[in-house]
């Protein structure tokens, strides 16, 4: 999903350091280095076995997988890149599980990096950069600034690396070769006509917890929520709208001050599923939890519990590691036969519920839990 | 590795001069990481027949130029024994000016350049008024500013990334041949930095007594330096550094970006320890600091051509900080 915000003397010395010293510092330079499997130490097996002490425990672990992936990615070895927003967010660690695994499977191999923290567009950029050096055929990026990595994958693009955008467009959405990602306005709107369903004629009083002001993804999905339920913006039936940055603690705040402001609420739209739980908290702690339909967009392992337990009345569910195969497929295929893959597919999305109401296709939560994030 | 050199020492005589400068360049905390830059160059070049090829070496240097820029910066507050964490919000404060007044209110690039240059000096005055005048810890002042100015910077900017810049925004990101390798001139604007800052505080009377007054401030003040006004200048000028990192990042990346340089002042901490400059203050070299970039530069770039996770090199960083600080801290007490 986009925008997963889920979830960091002795100046006084008169006298130059005798040599002696020098030596040790080198030295203790030389035994680190030595440890990581330097071949210049003389030893030129690379092997952890040689490694002795703490450091070389987790060093000597570097020099041993660097061995296995075969370092210098000899001839016919496909080298594809993956960079993701963070390191952290479970979506993006499933995005990468899933290409490790289809990129294994297809002989070839995956270079992953990420971003520090949501919104570093300068460590994507540096690592677009080092993965054009390393001769990748191809780049699966989730772009952090949509914006501001399009000229780093324009200069990609230049030297002939296929680029496709992951989860998430750049602006352009033609910055990138190729699209793989949920069609987030059809993700609102089948929350929207769930909850249209369910509130069965029932007057509703709606509260939007939204991601950010300006994000595509945020203003797909709420207008889509919208449109599903048949209403428009400034409709006297949303009596809140608050943002969250998909953030769960954020989440519970914003659902605390809208229920402030208007206790009534009755049917609460939530950009993800962190956001659904900690607005779940927070109407809970009111002893409002019972009378109060959440609905919301992901269908993460998480989320789909959440639906569940019933705090969740029904999720969209979106599947990143499906964008992460198709990805790493279409790079292996640019690899064989030269032609790129272009435009937008739609990895899919589905309505997952324990309640079903007729009229509205839906899977059920059993369902939900084998594919949360495309498990299977 | 002391590298302070006493008055005395300051008036050798000329024969002595380049002899003495070559020493204090490569002294021994500036050479220990020198050496471990060497070899992790030797062992990467070892492992990716694609690392020692002047185009890639080229990109390190690229990469490191915005973090390397804000780390002399970073330097020089900390040979006062001082710290400032507000750098990468000054400095993104500083691009969102820059890249808003050439666009939105169609200033002349240079005129909005400068704009921003002043934004971040006026900050680092802030910073540096602030540690003088109130007394305050500048961790603390600093903690402050890196929040006023990450909120200014989203205020000002609305969120909003701004593109379409004019050309001499950019100037720096443009580049030059030698041979077959593409050399930016930001990265050549880098170097002249390092070794203009480095001139001055081995070659100058004001660089000698920003040593002075990082080693014992009393005895600075004792001495006659004023060392309030001292301290002002050196976040001043720090803070025009960062403007100077500032433009460096907007045309490295063509972008003026609200999100930018939130890790920043931790990876130029990061510099600078790695270059062996202690943290107490008064001892360590800008060259060193230059080194302690690089170092973590080629670590990114080598282990992602050898296609091991980025994870690693955050691990990596981490054990090389530890090292440069107990090399630092074995070295004072062994002086004691």
């Amino acid at each position: 999903m986009f925008e997963r915000i889920t979830s960091s003397k002795e100046g006084k010395g008169r006298t130059r350091l005798p040599l002696t010293r020098r030596n040790g510092t080198l030295l203790l330079l030389m035994a680190f280095f030595c440890q990581l499997g330097l071949a210049a130490c003389g030893d030129n097996t690379n092997t952890a076995s040689t490694g002795a002490g703490a450091a070389a425990t987790t060093a000597a672990g570097v020099a041993a997988a660097t061995t296995a992936a075969g370092a210098a990615a000899p001839g016919g070895t496909i080298q594809i890149g993956l960079i993701t927003k963070t390191d952290t967010n479970p979506f993006f660690v499933k995005m990468k599980e899933g290409a490790e695994k289809e990129a294994q499977a297809k002989g070839a191999k995956l270079l992953s990096a990420a971003g520090k923290f949501d919104g570093d567009n300068e460590s994507q950029v540096t690592a677009i950069e080092n993965m054009v050096n390393a001769g990748v055929k191809g780049i699966l990026i989730t772009p952090s600034n949509t914006k501001a990595i399009v000229p780093a994958i324009q200069k990609a693009r230049d030297k002939g690396v296929l680029v496709i955008a992951l989860d998430t467009p750049t602006d352009p959405q033609e910055g990138t070769d190729a699209l793989f990602a949920t069609d987030n306005k059809k993700a609102g709107v089948l929350i929207g006509q769930y909850a249209k369903a369910a509130m069965a004629g029932k007057p509703a009083k709606i509260a939007t917890l939204d991601l950010a002001p300006g994000i595509t993804v945020g203003v797909l999905r709420h207008d889509g929520f919208l449109e599903g339920y048949g209403i428009k913006n400034g409709d006297a039936q949303i009596v809140c709208s608050q943002d969250t940055q998909g953030d769960q603690a954020k989440g519970q705040t914003a659902m605390e001050n809208c229920l402030q402001k208007e206790p009534g609420i009755n049917l609460v739209y939530t950009i993800n599923e962190p956001a659904a739980l900690g607005a779940y908290t927070a109407l809970k702690a009111a002893g409002k939890e019972k009378d109060v339909l959440i609905v919301s967009v992901d269908g993460g392992c998480t989320g789909v519990q959440g639906v569940k337990d019933g705090k969740i009345g029904a999720t969209s569910q979106q599947y990143p590691l499906k964008m992460a195969t198709a990805g790493v497929d279409a790079v292996v295929d640019f690899a064989a036969s030269g032609k790129k893959a272009t435009g937008y597919t739609d990895t899919g999305v589905t309505l997952i519920t324990g309640k079903p109401q007729t009229g509205v296709d839906a899977k059920d939560i059993q369902f939900g839990l084998d594919n949360c994030w495309g498990n299977k | 590795m002391s590298k302070v050199i006493t008055p005395n020492q300051t008036e050798a005589g000329a024969s002595d001069d380049t002899r003495r400068m070559l020493s204090q360049a490569f002294s021994v905390s500036t050479l220990g990481p020198l050496i471990a830059l060497l070899i992790a160059s030797a062992f990467f070049a070892i492992q990716s027949p694609r690392f020692l090829t002047g185009t890639n070496l080229s990109l390190v240097v690229q990469q490191v130029m915005v973090i390397g820029t804000l780390a002399i910066g970073q330097t020089l507050v900390i040979l006062t024994a001082g710290i400032d964490l507000s750098n990468g919000a000054v400095m993104a404060l500083g691009t969102i000016v820059m890249t808003k007044f050439a666009t939105d209110y169609g200033l002349n690039p240079f005129a909005a350049i400068l704009a921003g240059l002043i934004v971040c000096a006026l900050f680092g005055a802030l910073n540096g008024t602030l540690v003088t005048r109130l007394g305050l810890p500048p961790f603390i002042v600093t903690l402050g500013t890196l929040n006023i100015a990450f909120a200014l910077t989203h205020i000002y900017s609305n969120e909003q990334t701004i593109s379409d810049l004019p050309a001499a925004l950019t100037f720096f990101g443009n580049t030059f041949k030698i041979g077959e390798t593409a050399i930016t001139y930001g990265t050549i604007l880098m170097f002249v930095l390092f070794f203009l800052t480095w001139f001055v505080l081995q070659q100058t009377a004001v660089g000698r007594h920003i040593y002075a007054l990082g080693n014992n401030p009393e005895a600075a003040r004792l001495t006659g330096i004023n060392t309030r006004r001292l301290l002002i200048m050196v976040y001043s000028v720090a803070g025009l550094i960062y403007g100077i990192a500032g433009l460096l990042l907007i045309s490295r990346t063509s972008v003026g970006d609200p999100q930018a340089g939130q890790t920043d002042n931790l990876d130029s901490i990061t510099a600078v320890v790695l270059g062996g400059t202690s943290l107490f203050g008064g001892r360590g070299s800008v060259l060193g600091t230059l080194v302690g970039a690089l170092i973590v530069g080629i670590f990114r770039n080598g282990l992602q051509l050898m296609g091991v996770k980025s994870i690693f090199q955050v691990l990596i960083t981490g054990v090389l900080v530890i090292l440069a600080v107990s090399v630092d801290q074995l070295a004072r007490r062994r002086q004691k």
